[in-house]
């Protein structure tokens, strides 16, 4: 099972800002550990953001992507108390959802 | 013959201009890339962690850190690691966060803090002791550091500190003050905080425990100084021995009143 990530999202004048911070090792099946045998891979391929039931953000991640990715973006719409849903699947099929009421 | 030299001088003049506005622009870029970043620490995710440790029952007794006293009462978590270390009567000695949680480990949990002493940074019991870190040291952001120097053991092991700091050793003579006893000094491109004076003291104590984006690690106060003896070439000091502790006080009494910015954010 994957860790929580941290969502915070809020509304002003129309629009919503959500920050994600994901938990996750973002492996890129490059570096090689101290006996030197390569790390498999593992890392966040694909995203998905909802406001309520809609997608409003999707996203296809790779090996590039930092450890604990965090990421910020801003949406039309969303008022205090709606649902703002982050997805994240890896490429060994793990997934993780978290979600969080507009502030 | 003074025409000759004139141009020399404003191309001397601008050489010297331009050296120092890299300089600025340098550090001012440091600074704001700490500011982009800081949004999204990723300590939250080891503190988030930590919480959730603290709260669980674990070791062979299955019991909870909430009875845990860190010298406000037991369970009492904010502010707690601004005042550390501090003096604990029930154990008779001067603790940092670090011994201290392993003194709540051993006697609520009965979790043998061996695991921890002798173990290795980022795994084990080490790395549940950096996330319990994360979550007390958390709950000390925006605090100032108090720590009680009135107490006699407390005086004791600042002497001790101090000494520990201007010790010279290992193969190239380094102490702790080579690097963080002047204004002014740097190591690639970060600038290396003034430990001897207030303010760098406070700079430096109060923003460790902190994340470190080049390598993805939360680093503990024990894990900051045991890689500052490895700098140094010399022998790695035993987890939460006496000397850590020390050099723990030094620098807290330096940084007194200055302000908690834990967790920190570090390249």
């Amino acid at each position: 099972m994957a860790n929580p990530m941290r969502i915070r999202a809020s509304a002003k004048d129309g629009v919503t800002e959500v920050r994600v911070l994901m938990s996750h090792v973002m492996e890129t099946g490059q570096r090689k550990d101290a006996s030197g045998a390569l790390i498999p891979a593992h890392f966040i391929t694909e995203l998905t953001a909802k406001h309520n039931d809609k997608v409003v953000l999707s996203a296809q991640f790779g090996p590039s992507v930092s450890t604990n990715p965090y990421l910020a973006f801003k949406f039309k719409g969303g008022a205090k108390g709606d649902k703002v849903t982050v997805g994240w699947t890896d490429n060994k099929g793990e997934s993780r959802a978290d979600e969080v009421q507009i502030s | 013959m003074r025409n000759a030299l004139k141009p020399i001088a404003i191309v001397a003049a601008l050489v010297m201009s331009h050296g120092t506005a890299v300089a600025q622009s340098t550090a001012d870029d440091i600074a704001k890339y700490r500011e982009m970043i800081a949004d999204g620490n990723p300590s939250e995710l080891f503190e988030m962690e930590g919480e959730e440790l603290w709260k669980t029952p674990r070791g062979p007794m299955k019991a909870t850190l909430e009875k845990c006293d860190l010298g406000m009462g037991p369970g009492v978590v904010k502010g707690a690691s601004a005042r550390m270390p501090r003096f604990f009567k029930d154990t008779g000695r001067v603790q940092d966060l670090e011994s201290r949680l392993l003194t709540c480990m051993q006697t609520l949990q009965g979790i043998d803090p061996k695991l921890v002493i002798d173990g290795k940074f980022n795994s084990g019991e080490r790395k549940t002791m950096a996330a319990l870190v994360a979550y007390v040291v958390t709950h000390s952001k925006g605090d100032k550091v108090r720590v009680d120097m009135t107490n006699p053991q407390m005086k004791e092991l600042y002497a001790l500190g101090e000494r520990a700091f201007y010790y010279r050793t290992g193969p190239m003579d380094f102490s702790c003050a080579t690097c963080h006893g002047e204004d002014g000094k740097r190591i690639r491109l970060q600038d290396l905080p003034n430990l001897t004076k207030h303010e760098g003291a406070a700079a430096g104590w109060g923003s460790w425990p902190a994340y470190r984006v080049s390598n993805s690690q939360f680093w503990t106060m024990q894990h900051r100084l045991n890689d500052c003896f490895r700098q140094q070439r010399t022998a790695e000091p035993i987890y939460a021995s006496d000397v850590t502790i020390a050099l723990s006080v030094y620098m807290a009494a330096k940084a007194n009143g200055g302000e908690v910015m834990t967790p920190g954010l570090k390249r």
